[in-house]
């Protein structure tokens, strides 16, 4: 596939240098059947470096895993060769099963069909809605 | 409110009405003892804590409630047992009130999700302990006649206290605090309560390793044990377990007035001759332990 043009799909943008495979993962982009290119460390005028992932599908894409690994990707959404929508991000306000809390003494680790839920706090981290351990990123 | 999860559930209104009606309680007991008849306390403790189970149901029966409930023997049976969702969603249908005690972390949020039946957090594992820092303040309120205007310290395991970091919590939101934090290095108090707490409520504090070089200014101590089980490594636990040990000769240079607490049980921290002194509050503490619960069990049952 020509890696500028995607016919319907998304372009996510201006990931930080690095994460593009993170997203990848937790997106589990892994499962889909149709192209995906990943750019790493590509020129940006405005951050010096930049990951791309570009998906040749419109599947549903949940936002607010990219918010949380990295609110300053943008996504531009691909409909018959023009781009229709552009978005922005923000950090969200609460992760639901999106990451598991590591705390071994927190409920979530042995109750049964208990979802995982992490709130963001004022200093702008995230913390476990149960034990209030706080969520490390990396 | 519906539950008691967490002290700051609590306004500090609501906290001065509960201490108000505690005090009414220690004073008048009669008055009380028919508020709560007919109505039902649940202390479902998945793991033991006999003082605390005990302290509720004394507070329960003095008020002409029944309790009923169980105790597990130990904490591991928890993950072999039936799910917090499940027992509350049971329970919740044989009594009025539930006192719950659990090793794990949240399982009381998680419990009051799944009842109407109003829920208090009897201790989540090295989480929170609510009713234990409202005998805290309202043992404070007697014996000192205030909660402003104190100098607190606070000795002993200050990492994984939990009933240290409530206090610190409740007390934070008086005026003219200020606390001495005394505790080894290996067991100081936890960055993100110095920054989200302290220092967030401009409260004035000072690390020490050593208990008596503040002593002369304190009007409060408060002693707390090293637990085992909040450890890895069991060497560490034995090197830290006796490192403060207070007795008679450490308390020469400090205030006739002093208040010396602890949440009890203890181990060694305080030696047996500091019982007598008239400074040793920790017994009376206990005692105020059962009239706070009084009060809150009325509250939350919206009984006047
Ligand atoms: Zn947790």
């Amino acid at each position: 596939m020509n890696i500028d043009s995607i016919k319907n799909g998304y372009v996510l943008d201006h990931i930080t240098a690095g994460k593009a495979m993170k997203i990848y993962e937790l997106l589990e982009l892994n499962k889909l059947e149709c192209q995906i290119a990943i750019i790493t460390n590509a020129r940006s005028n405005k951050y010096g470096r930049k990951d791309m992932i570009k998906i040749d599908k419109l599947i549903d894409i949940d936002l607010d895993i990219i918010g949380y690994i990295d609110p300053r990707t943008t996504i531009c959404i691909v409909k018959n060769d023009k781009i229709i929508e552009k978005k922005t991000l923000s950090k969200p306000k609460e992760l639901i099963n999106v990451v598991s809390c590591k705390n071994p003494r927190c409920i979530t680790s042995v109750e049964r069909s208990l979802d995982q839920v992490f709130i963001l706090k004022e200093n702008d981290k995230y913390r476990c809605k149960y034990c209030e351990t706080i969520l490390e990123q990396e | 409110m519906r539950n008691l999860i967490d002290i700051s559930d609590l306004s500090i209104k609501e906290i001065d009405a509960l201490i108000k009606v505690a005090k009414d309680i220690k004073k008048n007991p009669n008055k009380y003892n028919e508020k709560c008849k007919n109505k039902i306390l649940g202390t479902l403790f998945f793991e033991p804590s006999t003082r605390t189970r005990l302290s509720f149901e004394s507070a329960m029966i003095r008020l002409g409630g029944q309790v009923l409930g169980f105790s597990e023997s130990s904490s591991s049976s928890v993950s072999k047992g039936e799910s917090v969702s499940d027992t509350i969603r049971v329970v919740g249908g044989y009594c009025d009130i539930i006192a719950m005690r659990h090793p794990k972390e949240g399982a009381p949020l998680v419990a009051s999700n799944k009842t109407i039946v109003p829920i208090i957090n009897a201790g989540d594992g090295g989480h929170n302990h609510p009713t234990q820092t409202l005998t805290d303040l309202l043992t404070i309120s007697i014996e000192k006649k205030k909660l402003n205007n104190l100098t607190i310290g606070l000795c002993g395991d200050l990492k994984f206290g939990r009933t240290i970091h409530s206090l610190i919590t409740a007390m934070s939101r008086y005026k003219n605090i200020k606390f001495i934090l005394i505790s080894p290095e290996e067991l100081k108090l936890p960055e993100y309560t110095k920054t989200e707490v302290l220092d967030k409520n401009h409260i004035p504090y000072v690390e020490t390793t050593d208990i008596e070089e503040y002593m002369n200014e304190l009007d409060i101590l408060y002693m707390t044990r090293v637990q085992k089980e909040r450890f890895f490594n069991e060497a560490d636990y034995v090197r830290l377990k006796d490192y403060y040990i207070l007795n008679k000769d450490k308390l020469v240079n400090a205030k006739k007035d002093l208040c010396i607490m602890h949440p009890l049980p203890r181990v060694n921290e305080i030696a047996t001759d500091v019982d007598d002194d008239p400074r040793a509050c920790y017994f009376k503490q206990a005692e105020y332990g059962v009239f706070i619960r009084m009060a809150l069990i009325m509250k939350m049952l919206e009984i006047k």
